[in-house]
């Protein structure tokens, strides 16, 4: 009786001085009603009332703990509040930017705009097309036919270099200073401006051949000095965590080591590998600035990728834009712009989710 | 008789090995080339310029003059996308490491991943389009209440087009890099720190305080330095969203400009000298983003070593 009585006590004391679960509710509430007060005060709107509203309650929510519960529990609330916002808050461009581009885009995305070019399209059609109510012509035929060539291009060039590097690097210079020396610089080079490495490619395709040299193949030059730094380091993390032991035995039935790398290194590691290289190729496809300084700008369709200029199409997005087809009635052109976007971002989507599928679809089947 | 025939098989396909291990080095050794000629070309095609008449360089004062107004343009931006980007991306990464309920953790992961996956000409494009105008508004109230401050001074920008929308958008590009690094950090935390700071009778905050935050430093500040690194080079944000000019204190209104921006809204017309003077600023860029993101990458793996050793 007297243990069961110390018992009550204690657990009182435990609890005691918490504020009852409903608490943040009524404080939520306060702060709502106080929020509308203040922000038809200044003026109303939804945006002004919601920041208000965040405000109170944080500070209201942090005074009432402070007051009920004691001054760790606030602070522990305030961070607690503080975090949950910083995620909010990182979600509103988020949220912003793909309501944006669909909103705006999904108009704009026509079998017309999918399969012409600009080619032909000027000021004066433009101008026809908002004054009459016609249907607006011109679309990214060329710049989607650009942007698959110059990434199939780069990707022709950086998958054997970031491949046979990440082999040197995991299966035959294990511990040398050149191991070292590659690792750093190839993480270094993750950091390169994408601007510098089109400028790089410019200036090595100027020496070669001559001022001016702007054709699909120093974009796809460019593109892979971006791409070659993530092929390696995926790459080289998926070799490393093959099993050592498929390696042994496959020496301990004489297998010479560069077919055990072709035949059982490779392969049990390939899922990850194609997914890293789709990954990069995610990466590469949405670059503007390399694009802009070595591949100059077309408006018309461009099948070769060893002479002429090529459009791609972040830099169709960036001209309609920054400089629209016609001056006076800009709209036909923000509304390829946007609809350009929307075909960028739904690429970009596609091959994020096809490199999640291939790492869990084809990875090989452990035992364990 | 069985000598021979062993003999014989290790001289099978020894080429092959040769031919491989010499072709994956080659691969390797290609890499850094790469690299040393990137600052080989750009140097080459930079050089005219440093003996070039003053008079010819842009703005008629020699290439110190042209190039220190947009390297501290650079820098401002950069600065700016930081000091927005670095709470907000700790505190997501908290959330998602420590916060955020377990079995929504991964799914909040891969939104903000998908934050990074957007190509940085749409961010452009939404600040030039959506975020500028929304501004706008506030740099004008800016401007009227607190034009004493040089940051703030007046007129503001009507379109909204300033350093200060541009280093916005720079953050919300650059909170992605520093929430994925921080979050794999944060998640290597030992777990007996952080349940015996718990056992001790710490709140949350108080176990992030001295168990994650403490161990997580130089990881924090190897993602911050990547993140500057992201924000100094990135271009297109910057060339859509800021509407360029000479070099002023205020961030609100039109003006400044940096390195990036320039090449890309310059390079496609230039010729000449201008050529030499844009891969100039380019190498200038170049350098300063190599050096940041060196000295991330050895606080990286002096850390990795330390944390081997536990």
């Amino acid at each position: 009786m007297a243990a069961n009585q110390t018992l009550q006590r204690r657990q009182s004391q435990l609890t005691r001085g918490r504020l009852p679960s409903y608490a943040i509710w009524v404080v939520v509430a306060a702060s709502l009603i106080l929020g509308a007060a203040i922000s038809s005060l200044v003026g109303f709107s939804v945006v002004g009332w919601a920041i208000i509203t965040a405000i109170v309650f944080v500070l209201a929510a942090t005074i009432v703990t402070a007051v009920a519960e004691g001054e760790r529990k606030a602070k522990d609330k305030l961070v607690t509040f503080l975090v949950y916002g910083a995620f909010l808050i990182a979600l509103i461009p988020l949220v912003s930017v793909l309501w944006t581009v669909l909103e705006r885009g999904v108009p704009g995305l026509s079998y017309n705009f999918l399969f012409t070019s600009m080619n032909g399209v000027t000021g004066a059609v433009d101008n026809q097309a908002v004054e009459g109510g016609t249907p607006v012509l011109g679309g990214a035929y060329h710049a989607v036919l650009g942007t698959l060539q110059i990434t199939l291009w780069a990707t022709l060039i950086s998958v054997p270099i970031g491949l046979l590097t990440a082999v040197y690097l995991v299966e035959y210079g294990a511990g040398k200073n050149l191991t070292k020396a590659i690792t750093f610089f190839v993480d270094v080079m993750t950091g390169i401006p994408s601007i510098v490495a089109g400028l790089f490619a410019a200036a090595l395709f100027t020496l070669l051949f001559g001022p001016g040299t702007r054709t699909g193949f120093v974009a796809a030059v460019a593109l892979s000095v971006l791409m070659i730094p993530v092929v390696v380091r995926s790459t080289e993390e998926m070799l490393k965590i093959v099993p050592n032991e498929l390696r042994e035995a496959a020496y301990a039935l004489g297998v010479r080591k560069w077919r055990t790398i072709t035949k059982v290194v490779i392969p049990t590691a390939i899922s990850g590998i194609a997914s890293g290289v789709t990954l990069s190729i995610a990466r590469v496809i949405g670059e503007t600035a390399p694009i802009l300084v070595t591949a100059g700008f077309a408006s018309s369709i461009n099948w070769n990728v060893f002479s002429g200029w090529m459009s791609t199409l972040p830099t169709f997005i960036y001209y309609q834009i920054l400089t629209p087809t016609s001056p006076t009635s800009p709209d036909p052109s923000t509304q390829r712009a946007w609809a350009a976007a929307l075909l960028l971002i739904l690429m970009v989507m596609l091959l994020n989710l096809v490199a999640r599928f291939v790492a869990q679809i084809f990875a090989p089947k452990t035992s364990r | 008789m069985s000598i021979n025939s062993l003999k014989a098989s290790t001289d099978r396909g020894r080429a092959g090995d040769k031919i491989f291990s010499g072709v994956s080095l080659a691969a390797g050794v290609l890499i850094l080339a790469v690299l040393f000629s990137v600052a080989v070309f750009l140097m080459v095609q930079a050089a005219p310029i440093l003996s070039a008449d003053p008079a010819e360089v842009t703005g008629g004062e020699g290439f110190a003059a042209y190039i220190l107004p947009i390297v501290i343009g650079t820098v401002v931006a950069a600065a700016i996308a930081l000091i927005i980007a670095t709470p907000v991306g700790i505190a997501v990464a908290l959330f998602i490491s420590h916060y955020a309920p377990r079995r929504l953790a991964r799914a909040f992961g891969y939104v903000i991943d998908l934050l990074a996956a957007i190509p940085s000409v749409i961010y452009g494009a939404w600040g030039y389009i959506i975020l500028a105008p929304q501004l706008a508004k506030g740099y004008a109230w800016l401007a009227e209440n607190l034009g004493w401050i040089p940051l703030f001074a007046g007129p503001a920008s009507q379109t909204g087009k300033t350093m200060f929308t541009a280093g916005v958008v720079l953050a919300v590009m650059v909170i992605p890099i520093i929430t994925s690094l921080s979050r794999e950090i944060f998640l290597q935390t030992p777990n007996l720190h952080e349940e015996a700071a718990l056992a001790m009778g710490a709140t949350r905050w108080e176990m992030v305080r001295m168990a994650v935050l403490p161990f997580a430093r130089p990881g924090i500040i190897s993602a911050t330095m990547l993140g500057l690194g992201r924000a100094l080079g990135e271009t297109m944000a910057v060339a859509l969203v800021l509407s360029p000019g000479a070099l002023g204190a205020s961030l609100i209104r039109t003006g400044n400009q940096t390195i990036a921006a320039e090449i890309a809204l310059n390079f496609p017309e230039a010729f000449g000298l201008r050529l030499n003077e844009l891969i100039a600023a380019g190498l200038v860029l170049f350098v300063i983003t190599l050096i940041v993101n060196m000295i991330a990458r050895f606080i990286i793996t002096r850390h990795k070593e330390f944390s081997g050793a536990n």
